[in-house]
């Protein structure tokens, strides 16, 4: 989706944590990213080199961790796997399903100097 | 070769580190040859939406604080949002306050519209985003007039899948899906359907014009999100638009009670603040 809001906001807080953490340069950056998050990993690399150029993180590598999506099953009281929204569950085939994970976009760790 | 033991290694990897099979000195089992300082890693476990998140909390504070409804309104271009819209303006304006922020790439052609209605209207124009978020939001607002006890309307750019992720701090989502548009559209762009609490299913007037499936497209949305409301609605006729006004007056009645909690637990805390000087004097 708006895949080059979300590198923005990335360098941003890149910067932010720069200040935080006391670094000055960002060499590698870990991100978790959840399957019902509805971003494109492919479009998050590319629109992070960009935005990522004349700034603390320019040419950083980016390791993109995929995150499974999972839900709450009420019929089965169980956690289920969920890959997509609209998918069932698993196990018996309802959609009452809340979800528990798999919505993140999140900065896990950096390596800086 | 290594600046620290003379071995004859060579550098690579980021900062130059290169590992030892032997140890020099007991000290280090990592030599820099780089001349850099030292890499190291921090652990941040932040969310990039924690920006977002932040103005969405701070606008909900201010809209709690003066019990205003507030309904973002998503869809694809064309469902019919400002119609809708003007019609529910026209009903409602005479009874409670009513501003609008619109929402669109450029031009500010919806804004004339919702204008002409009479009530306040802050058009945001995105330019190259193809979504509203909160810190914008919070921006429009000191563009409108105090509209307390009242309902503030977001009509969102037309889009259905970016603005879904998107917090602006409103009390619910409200997606629209004409009938001219395809009744599987719920499970092909699932996140906004998920983000909606209510659906507004328009232009029921063209049903028997076109190959529009009501049950099937309820049943896709109920599928991706089992809580969703669902009205009928035609922003033409009028017909079904009163189901929708009794859903935006139970709002605003439930926003002036939450504003009296939020006040009570104000004088709680505030209560709890007094009571703790007195104990120090």
């Amino acid at each position: 989706m708006h895949e080059i809001a979300l590198c923005e906001g990335l360098v941003q807080t890149l910067e932010e944590q720069a200040g935080s953490h006391g670094f000055r340069r960002v060499h590698r950056v870990w991100l978790e990213i959840g399957s019902l998050a509805s971003v494109e990993c492919d479009a998050v690399r590319f629109n992070f080199d960009i935005m990522a150029r004349g700034t603390i993180a320019e040419n950083a590598q980016l390791d993109i961790m995929e995150v499974n999506g999972t839900a709450w099953c009420l019929p089965c009281g169980l956690t289920v796997d969920l890959h997509r929204f609209g998918d069932p569950c698993p196990n018996c085939d309802s959609h009452q399903l809340q979800v528990l994970d798999g919505t993140q976009i999140k900065i896990k760790k950096l390596e800086v100097t | 070769m290594c600046g620290i033991c003379g071995c004859e290694q060579t550098a690579s990897g980021l900062g130059g580190y290169h590992t030892h099979d032997h140890v020099h000195n007991e000290v280090a089992e990592l030599c820099n040859t780089s001349g850099l300082p030292r890499t190291r890693m921090v652990q941040v476990e932040q969310d990039i939406m924690a920006a977002n998140q932040s103005y969405a909390d701070a606008n909900r504070t201010y809209f709690t604080e003066r019990a205003i409804f507030v309904v973002n309104l998503l869809s694809s271009p064309g469902s019919g949002k400002t119609s809708l819209l003007v019609e529910a303006i026209t009903l409602l304006k005479t009874r409670f306050p009513v501003a609008v922020i619109e929402g669109d790439q450029q031009t500010s052609l919806d804004t004339a519209r919702i204008s002409a209605t009479g009530v306040p209207a802050w058009q945001i124009n995105t330019g190259k985003a193809c979504h509203l978020d909160a810190h914008t939001i919070a921006h429009a607002l000191e563009h409108l007039p105090a509209i307390d006890g009242g309902i503030l309307f977001i009509e969102n750019v037309g889009n259905l899948v970016c603005p879904a992720g998107f917090d602006l701090g409103e009390s619910h989502k409200v997606v629209i899906l004409s009938v001219t548009e395809g009744d599987d559209k719920p499970l092909k762009y699932p996140n906004v359907f998920h983000a909606a609490d209510l659906m507004l299913l328009n232009k029921i007037d063209l049903l028997p014009y076109v190959r529009f499936d009501m049950n099937a497209a309820i049943e896709a949305a109920r599928q991706v999100n089992p809580k969703i409301g669902v009205f009928a609605v035609s922003a033409l006729t009028g017909d079904g638009l009163v189901a929708w006004l009794e859903w935006i007056m139970a709002g605003i009645d439930h926003a002036k009670e939450r504003r009296q909690m939020a006040l009570l637990a104000r004088r709680a805390a505030l209560q709890h603040e007094l009571d703790s000087i007195d104990l120090q004097f």
